[in-house]
Formats: structure tokens, C-alpha cells, sequence
């Protein structure tokens, strides 16, 4: 291809993502994008092609990205190619959002015509409008019998102040706007701009392990082109490759031997570890280096941190193995071996946020088939000692003794909640008994405001998602950004099981809720943890103190008194389920522990926000 | 060799909110043909398992006595037809009875076929409890049958008693013992309530409508139950069984000696050679199954060596006099502490068994908390 034809393709491409609420419908318009274009046959047809894990699946959200060349005739008889950027749906992949979006020039804001824009919605869209993109509203589900298409558009036009006068009244589900929606990219999304000769700049956006190939690159370029054999670099980590591969998605792969300005594909090179590609790093070539990266790189730190443990402490090596396994493909995932008093040889593991902790979980309990213990989720606090020394605290059992510590900083969050004005009241309740500062309130129309509050992350961490949802019978959106590191009034609590402190059970408290919190975790425990041959207290303390304290009382009577009329069998099986059961505990000390009492003091007393 | 038989009466009047063997109303149910397919598979049985002696027959259900005394003679004719030849001259041959179901010419007809035991179904003493585990009796029926069953000659009669029952209070649970025993019977089965799916209890159950006794409560009952029946006389001889001296069931001990027994009917047990089978339990399957192939079990379950070890541990240690260590080697041909060292010490350090020299057996402890012993003695 000479430069005439490359910079005709290149006015022809048009690189856009959706941005949508879960639930609005963003899997499903991509599927009807995908149908009509032809990308897919109807029987290659699986619903919601773009989220390809079974977990993003089950969860209706996307965790990875895809991308998708797809051609497009449009009304003035030319052929277009799209880029459909996928991003993920989730406020702890935010980073990851703010990438893919970068690679794009625009992109669909679909708006449910029920139910109005939503708090994760807003933060994308201003993610979007950082990145300069071009955004075109969608009005999406029309056809539901409570849609209300024309408030919906206001609220576009109020809230976000875009022109919404043109936006797309569609319905995903039964194809309607379809038509109109590929129209809008190809006359309001401008084409790439870029020297296709210029020294070569490619963003990574996301990236995969393949065992076969190594890492596989995401990749936009934004200057210059990229050739099979050419030898690359990476700009943040100075890590040099040679290209194996390059390629599109259709969505099937398809191998190119050069991708060019404007191009959104892949790339392999026999790059081992997903570390040496990180999400927002620049390629350039070797051979005519840019002068500098495209800006945005951020290298992603975990916000939360939690103990895994296997249950059997045999699989610690099977573990090790699948956490190896899985920051192959996730450079987020941070992890160390620790050692807990109670739970044995396990890891510290640090997430970008709840729901990545619990994807991660899951997929080691699903994909290698370990059982887990998970202790509770803790922030990470600066502390500061009486000798001046500054140390940085991920596991509160690590806590030093409180005549040591000067001050205690923790992190801070900045909470944007919407939702129907009937419910201010329970969320700002709650917002108050989470430690939040009041900073700000608006209306957004007659019946719906935003809240803004100031909470220390730790306490989001504790089933705030679960009590937002049940004050507000689920009409509440929530997102939350870090706003930094605040001085507060924090001690360590502990756990006592049967007089022995249980390291695994330490967590970190506001002074003023130390002694309400205590009362919780015990009464909790006393419910999780089943009978034993003997009593066993449980006790919270706080230094010597003890501040709350439950007995499990003494197990009287367990025996199977039927006969079942020599049906032996029945009754083997009845004593295999109590055994397997028991074989699924931690036996600490002398008492044996379901896996679930480790995150007990997630569990709180509901009544109280309600 | 098989020297114990059960046999399976589907049928009931009424179903009750607790139970769930194998049972259907009896209302338009193909009596007369399920009756004659039960005899076809005590033929089929015998002669593909031959025996020289039957020591113990049991007919369960179901109801048995939802029979009418029709029915009840053919199938009793049946049973001595096909069993008669081997029964032994100490036969136990146990019938379970309802109140309520009972007439003085169907108890005629039991005795006059051989049966020498009932096991009725009390349950409770008290209109309130019956009418809510929907037993379709009431209380003075409960002392008719016993009067009946005196009148006719039958002496050796076991009542069922339950406990841990929904609103039950232990002094409505102390009446129930109290008037069984002034009843004079030699026997009592006295069960705590285990809430079983496909019942009506567990749909309650599951809605949080059943109010069932706390654990403290229900072992409260069941100490009572053995100091009260103990004083009276009726000793405590396994977990939930009590007896005068000499009235233990001797077919249930089979069960607990892990000896062998024929199952007959529809969703009955057997064990026989080894090998653990389960007969079909709808009706119509378990006919079609004897037509087609001359028997309605469904797998074989050879049971290994180790298998029948630990049955022999945790059905054995049930009853108060344990395992026998010299019957364990003699079945086995190893010694009990050979197989179980490391299980019997950590239960014997937790005071849940002891060892006496000749026997295993359970402490007073380890009767109220049985299946944490019995649990050790499975191998996952």
C-alpha cells in the first residue's frame, strides 16, 4: 500500500467504544453492531459475543477487553471500518476504562429511556470527555412500556450538558436505530489523525496470556505503522521485542503483516510476562523511536488487600501456582507469601478493588479447584511511629502496639451516589454512619439528585455496595474515586477465639465504633462457627481490653436417631456430608472454623442503616 | 446366610407431615397386585438366596394395618407360605400398627399367622401434637390398640415415641413417657425428629414455620427419656431403643450386628452376601421390574472390606454393649485396634467411647453426641 492509499484507509476508519450503565443494554446493541455489519453469521451468533469469560457472563459485566474490526457500506456508498473498543463496566477497572477509551476517537452513550443516567455512567462519560472523545447519545430500550425517551434526552442535555438533540432513539433488543446508530460514527466520529511514516506510536490497552503464543498486545496505533519482524520497545519498562504476529479481530483473529495509523489490532512477540506489556504503555520501534510516549500511563496499584489461605494446607504450592497463573494475565494482581498464626502458609493479595478480589477468588476456586479462605478485605494505612519512622500497613494483624504509633492516616474516597429523592435520607444516613463528609448535593431534575460524600475507603470496603442497595431498593448508583490519605482515630481490634488470638481475625476500627463493631463480630461468629464438644468464648479486644465478648455454647446433642429401615446406606451417606462438611473448616486451635466466619466482620448488623 | 427378613407395606390412610419412607395414600392404589408381585419376589428370592433358617421377621410401611383383613390374610398366608419352612421356634416376627387401623379381627388374623410382636405408633400423648405431625389418630385410640392387642394375647408390644417436635414442650414429652409407661408395654423406640425433605415439615421448615425445640431442649428430652424409661424398668439396650430384660428387638439388632437380611417390597433394603441393594420404590416400577427380570432391585452395591469395617463400627457402636473386639476378628481377621488405633484413642482422649477389654461402646457422652464418633470412623 503506497502513503495515498494508506491515508485514504486511514480517513475511512473510525474508531469507537460504548459506554453504558450494567444493564442498559451495552452487550446486546455490540451484538446487533456485529450482526449488521456481518461479522457474524446468526448461527456463530452466541448472545453477547464481547464478554467471552463464563464469570463475565454469570456477572453480565465485561472484566476483559475486546476489540472488533468491522466493515460498514454506509448511505454515501463508501466502506467503512469500525473498531469497536469494548471497556469494562465496573468502577475498579476504571484505569483500564480511561485506556481503551484513549484509543478511541468516539463513543456511544447508551442511557436506559426508563431509568436515566446512572453514577457509573457519568464517571465514564467524563473519562470520555477527558480523552476528547466525540460522544453520541443513545436513548436506548424505547420500546419498554415505562421508557420516557424525551426525559431521558433533557437529562443528557441537564446533567452532562451534551447536545442531545440528535440522539438515536433505539432498542437494541428489537434492532431498532441500529441503522442510524452506524450512521451517526461514520458522519460525527472523526477519523484518526497520525502520520502513517512518523516514528512508530502504539498504546496498549489491554493485554492476555496465551500459552502458546506469550502476551498478546492490544494495541492502537496513534503514529507510524508496524511490520511482522520489526523490532519494538516498550517505553515505560525499556523491554525490547521482535514481532511474531500482528493482526485484527473480525471478531475471529486475523493475521496482518503491517498495522498502520489508526489501526486498533494485536500483537505478539514472545513477551513472557503480561508485567513487560503494561495496560497504557507506548511501543515505538527500535530502529525510529518517538521522542516520547502518548501520555496517561499509569502503573495501577492494589487499593485492597486480603489473606488467601487454601483449606487444605497441602494445596499452598497448588496456590502459589494459580495466582502465577493468573498475573500472567493480570498485571494488576499484586500478591506475596505470608504466614498467619491461625490459618498456615497462605498469601497477601492486593486488588484494584472488591470486585476484582472476588473475580480473582473465584477463578482460583473455580479454574484450579482451591478451596479458599479469604480474610477481610483491609486498606492500606500510613502509619506513623513515635520514632519518626513512616510504615505502610496492608494487613492489620501487622498493626504495631498503639503506644507506638503517632498518628494513623487512611484512604479517602470521594462517593458519588444517585438516585430518586425519596432516598436521600437513608443515604445520607448511611453516608453518616459510614464516617462520611457531607461535600455536596444537587438536583439533577425534579425526582433524582446526586450526593457527594467524602468516606474513608475501609468503610466502603465493609458492605457499603449491599446497604446502599437494600436503603435505597436498589435504585441507588454508587462510584467512588481516591482522593488521598486522611489522620483518623484508628485501632486495631482483635479476635479471641477460646482465649487465643486469632491473627487471621485482626482488623483495623474507628475508635468511636470499635465497641458497636465488636458486639457484631462476636454475635456473628457465635452464628458462623458451629458448635464444638466444648464452650468456647469469643472475645474482641483492643489491646488488653476486652470490649465485646459471646459464647458458642457446648455442642449436647448430635445423633441420628432413625433407623431408615436398613437403608445402611442413607445413613453413611448423612455422616460422609456432616464429616465433608467438618473437613471444609480451619481447625484453629482447638476449634474448628468455617471458611466464611474469616469474613465475618463484613457482616454487619443491617438493622442499624435501615 | 440370610436369618432376617423385612417386608414393605406402602400403603397409608394418611400421610404423615414428618415422614418420608417409602408411602402412598392408599386410596385407588393397585393393592391386590402389589400383594402378589411381594410374594413373587419372596419366591424369586429364596431360591436365588437360599436360607435354612429365619430367626426375625418385620413387617414395616408405610401402614401395614391400612391392609384390610382381606388383604392382611392373603399377604400373612403369603409370608408362611414362602417363609414358614425356616422359621426358627424363638421367631421374632414384629408388625407395625397404627391406632386407629386396628380391629380386634385383623389382630385375629396377625395371631393366627404368627405374629407375636406390634410396634405401634404412638408417637405422642397429646390431641395438639398428634393433630400437627398429621397423624390421623387421637390419643384414647392409642390406648384402645393396647387393650386390643393385651385382650388378644400379643405381650410383647413396642410403642414409637417422638421428640424435638415442633411447640413440644419437655413436660408434654414427660406426660407422653409417663402414659406409656403406665400402659405396660415391654418396649419403647423413641426417636427425635429428623426434618426430611419431601415432607411437609420441611416445606415449613424452609419458610421458618416450623418452631422446633433448640438443641438444649431436645437433649434435655432425651436425658429424661432414659432416666425416666431406666427407672421404670425399660433399659436402654441402643441409641433410641429401650426394653424390659429380654424384649430387645432381635430384628433390629441384625441391623446393628451388621448381619445380613432380606428387603422385600417396594423401596425396601437388603443385604445379602456382601452386597447392599435397594428395591425400587414407585409401585408400578417395582412390579414392572419383577415382571420383566423376576426382581425390582436396581444396583448392586458390593460393598469392600474397609466398607463393611466401618458399618460394623458405626451401626455396632449404637447399642449400649458396642462392638465386640472377639466378633470383629472373627469376622474381619483383624483386630479392631489394628484397623481403628488412631480413631478410638482421639475418641477415648475426647470421653466419647471407651474401651472395657472386650468391647468398644459409647460413653454417656458419646450416646448424645453419636455422630461424631461415627463420623471418625469413615474414611474421606
Amino acid at each position: 500500500m503506497n502513503l495515498e492509499e494508506k491515508l485514504k484507509r486511514q480517513s475511512r476508519i473510525r474508531n469507537f467504544s460504548i459506554i453504558a450503565h450494567i444493564d442498559h443494554g451495552k452487550s446486546t446493541l455490540a451484538d446487533r453492531i456485529l450482526e449488521r455489519t456481518g461479522a457474524l453469521t446468526d448461527r456463530e451468533m452466541k448472545d453477547q459475543t464481547l464478554d467471552a469469560m463464563d464469570l463475565e457472563r454469570e456477572r453480565g459485566i465485561t472484566i476483559k477487553l475486546n476489540s472488533v474490526q468491522l466493515t460498514y457500506t454506509a448511505k454515501d456508498g463508501e466502506e467503512y471500518i469500525f473498531h469497536l473498543i469494548d471497556t469494562p463496566g465496573h468502577v475498579d477497572f476504571s484505569y483500564e476504562v480511561s485506556r481503551s477509551l484513549a484509543a478511541c476517537e468516539g463513543a456511544l452513550l447508551i442511557v436506559d429511556a426508563a431509568q436515566g443516567i446512572e453514577a457509573q455512567t457519568l464517571a465514564n462519560v467524563y473519562l470520555a470527555l477527558d480523552n476528547d472523545l466525540e460522544i453520541l447519545p443513545v436513548i436506548n430500550k424505547i420500546d419498554l412500556p415505562s421508557a420516557e425517551p424525551e426525559r431521558v434526552r433533557q437529562e443528557v442535555e441537564d446533567v452532562i450538558g451534551l447536545d442531545a438533540s440528535e440522539a438515536v432513539l433505539a432498542s437494541a433488543k428489537s434492532g431498532i436505530g441500529i441503522e442510524d446508530i452506524l450512521e451517526q460514527i461514520v458522519e460525527k466520529v472523526p477519523a484518526p489523525q497520525g502520520d502513517p511514516e512518523g516514528p512508530l506510536q502504539a498504546l496498549i490497552f489491554d493485554s492476555l496470556y496465551d500459552p502458546y503464543r506469550g502476551v498478546v498486545a492490544y494495541i492502537r496505533i496513534t503514529e507510524g505503522s508496524v511490520k511482522v519482524g520489526d523490532k519494538i520497545r516498550m517505553m515505560a519498562t525499556g523491554k525490547e521485542f521482535e514481532v511474531n504476529e500482528l493482526g485484527v479481530f473480525n471478531p475471529k483473529p486475523v493475521a496482518k503483516k503491517e498495522l498502520s495509523v489508526g489501526d486498533v489490532g494485536f500483537l505478539t512477540a514472545a513477551i513472557k510476562n503480561v508485567g513487560d506489556s503494561r495496560v497504557g504503555d507506548t511501543i515505538t520501534s527500535v530502529k525510529n523511536p518517538a521522542a516520547n510516549p502518548l501520555p496517561g500511563y499509569r502503573r495501577m496499584n492494589p487499593m485492597v488487600y486480603c489473606g488467601l489461605y487454601p483449606v487444605d494446607s497441602a494445596q499452598y504450592n497448588d496456590l502459589r501456582e494459580a495466582l502465577e497463573r493468573l498475573e500472567l494475565n493480570d498485571s494488576s494482581l499484586q500478591y506475596e507469601a505470608e504466614t498467619s498464626q491461625a490459618l498456615g502458609f497462605g498469601f497477601r493479595c492486593g486488588f484494584l478493588g472488591l470486585l476484582h478480589m472476588e473475580i480473582v477468588q473465584e477463578r482460583i476456586e473455580r479454574e484450579f479447584n482451591i478451596d479458599l479462605i479469604t480474610t477481610a478485605p483491609s486498606v492500606i494505612y500510613q502509619v506513623k511511629l513515635t520514632d519518626g519512622e513512616e510504615i505502610i500497613i496492608d494487613n492489620p494483624a501487622m498493626m504495631p502496639d498503639a503506644q507506638s504509633i503517632a498518628e494513623v492516616q487512611e484512604p479517602y474516597v470521594k462517593a458519588t451516589i444517585m438516585a430518586p429523592n425519596d432516598y436521600v435520607g437513608a443515604i445520607m444516613e448511611l453516608c453518616q454512619g459510614k464516617r462520611g463528609d457531607f461535600i455536596d448535593m444537587q438536583y439533577m431534575d425534579e425526582s433524582r439528585v446526586n450526593i457527594v460524600y467524602h468516606i474513608p475507603l475501609s468503610e466502603i470496603v465493609y458492605d457499603f455496595f449491599d446497604q446502599l442497595k437494600s436503603s435505597t431498593k436498589g435504585y441507588a448508583s454508587f462510584d467512588y474515586e481516591l482522593i488521598g490519605y486522611r489522620a483518623s482515630n484508628l485501632v486495631k481490634m482483635d479476635i479471641l477465639l477460646n482465649a487465643e488470638k486469632i491473627d487471621a481475625l485482626s482488623i483495623i476500627v474507628h475508635r468511636d465504633f470499635a465497641y458497636d463493631r465488636g458486639k457484631d463480630i462476636t454475635e456473628t461468629l457465635k452464628d458462623l462457627i458451629p458448635r464444638q464438644q466444648f464452650e468456647v468464648p469469643i472475645q474482641a479486644s483492643i489491646g488488653q481490653k476486652i470490649v465485646a465478648r459471646s459464647t458458642i455454647k457446648a455442642m449436647r446433642k448430635n445423633v441420628l436417631a432413625k433407623c431408615y429401615g436398613g437403608d445402611i446406606s442413607r445413613k453413611r451417606k448423612l455422616l460422609e456430608k456432616q464429616k465433608e462438611g467438618k473437613k471444609r473448616m480451619k481447625t484453629v486451635g482447638k476449634v474448628e472454623v468455617p471458611q466464611e466466619a474469616f469474613m465475618a466482620v463484613l457482616r454487619q448488623d443491617n438493622t442499624k442503616n435501615n | 446366610m440370610v436369618n432376617a427378613v423385612y417386608l414393605h407395606i406402602p400403603f397409608c390412610d394418611y400421610i404423615c407431615h414428618y415422614c418420608d419412607f417409602n408411602k402412598v395414600f392408599m386410596q385407588g392404589q393397585p393393592v391386590d397386585d402389589y400383594l402378589a408381585h411381594m410374594d413373587l419376589e419372596m419366591k424369586h428370592t429364596l431360591e436365588q438366596f437360599p436360607t435354612d433358617r429365619i430367626e426375625t421377621i418385620f413387617v414395616g410401611g408405610g401402614t401395614p394395618t391400612a391392609l384390610n383383613e382381606e388383604q392382611l390374610e392373603r399377604f400373612l398366608k403369603d409370608v408362611q407360605n414362602r417363609f414358614g419352612p425356616y422359621l426358627c421356634d424363638s421367631i421374632e416376627f414384629s408388625m407395625e400398627a397404627n391406632p386407629g387401623s386396628v380391629t380386634p379381627e385383623k389382630l385375629r388374623i396377625m395371631k393366627a399367622y404368627g405374629v407375636n410382636r406390634l410396634s405401634i405408633g404412638a408417637q405422642a400423648f397429646q390431641d395438639s401434637l398428634l393433630n400437627k405431625l398429621g397423624r390421623g389418630h387421637s390419643v384414647a385410640e392409642i390406648g384402645e390398640i393396647v387393650q386390643m392387642a393385651q385382650n388378644e394375647g400379643f405381650v410383647n408390644l413396642s410403642l414409637d415415641l417422638m421428640f424435638g417436635l415442633p411447640d413440644q414442650t419437655i413436660h408434654q414429652f414427660s406426660e407422653s413417657i409417663t402414659k406409656a409407661i403406665e400402659l405396660g408395654i415391654t418396649h419403647i423406640s423413641s426417636y427425635s425428629l429428623q426434618v426430611e425433605k419431601k415432607t411437609v415439615f420441611y416445606n415449613k421448615w424452609r419458610k421458618g414455620e416450623l418452631p422446633l425445640p433448640t438443641e438444649e431442649a431436645e437433649a434435655d428430652m432425651y436425658e429424661m427419656l432414659i432416666t425416666r424409661l431406666e427407672k421404670a424398668g425399660l433399659l436402654q439396650y441402643e441409641i433410641s431403643n429401650f426394653a424390659k430384660p429380654g424384649f430387645e428387638s432381635k430384628h433390629n439388632i441384625t441391623y446393628w450386628k451388621n448381619n445380613e437380611y432380606y428387603g422385600i417390597g417396594a423401596g425396601a433394603h437388603s443385604y445379602i452376601d456382601g452386597v447392599r441393594r435397594a428395591n425400587a420404590g414407585p409401585l408400578k416400577q417395582y412390579m414392572t421390574k419383577i415382571d420383566e427380570s423376576g426382581f425390582p432391585y436396581m444396583d448392586d452395591n458390593v460393598l469392600t472390606e474397609n466398607e463393611r469395617m466401618e458399618e460394623e463400627m458405626f451401626m455396632g457402636l449404637r447399642m449400649k454393649e458396642g462392638v465386640s473386639k472377639e466378633a470383629f476378628q472373627k469376622k474381619f481377621n483383624h483386630s479392631i485396634e489394628d484397623v481403628f488405633s488412631e480413631q478410638i484413642n482421639k475418641l477415648v482422649q475426647n470421653q466419647l467411647i471407651q474401651d472395657t477389654g472386650t468391647h468398644i461402646t459409647l460413653t454417656e457422652q458419646g450416646f448424645f453426641l453419636g455422630n461424631e464418633v461415627f463420623q471418625e470412623f469413615l474414611a474421606i
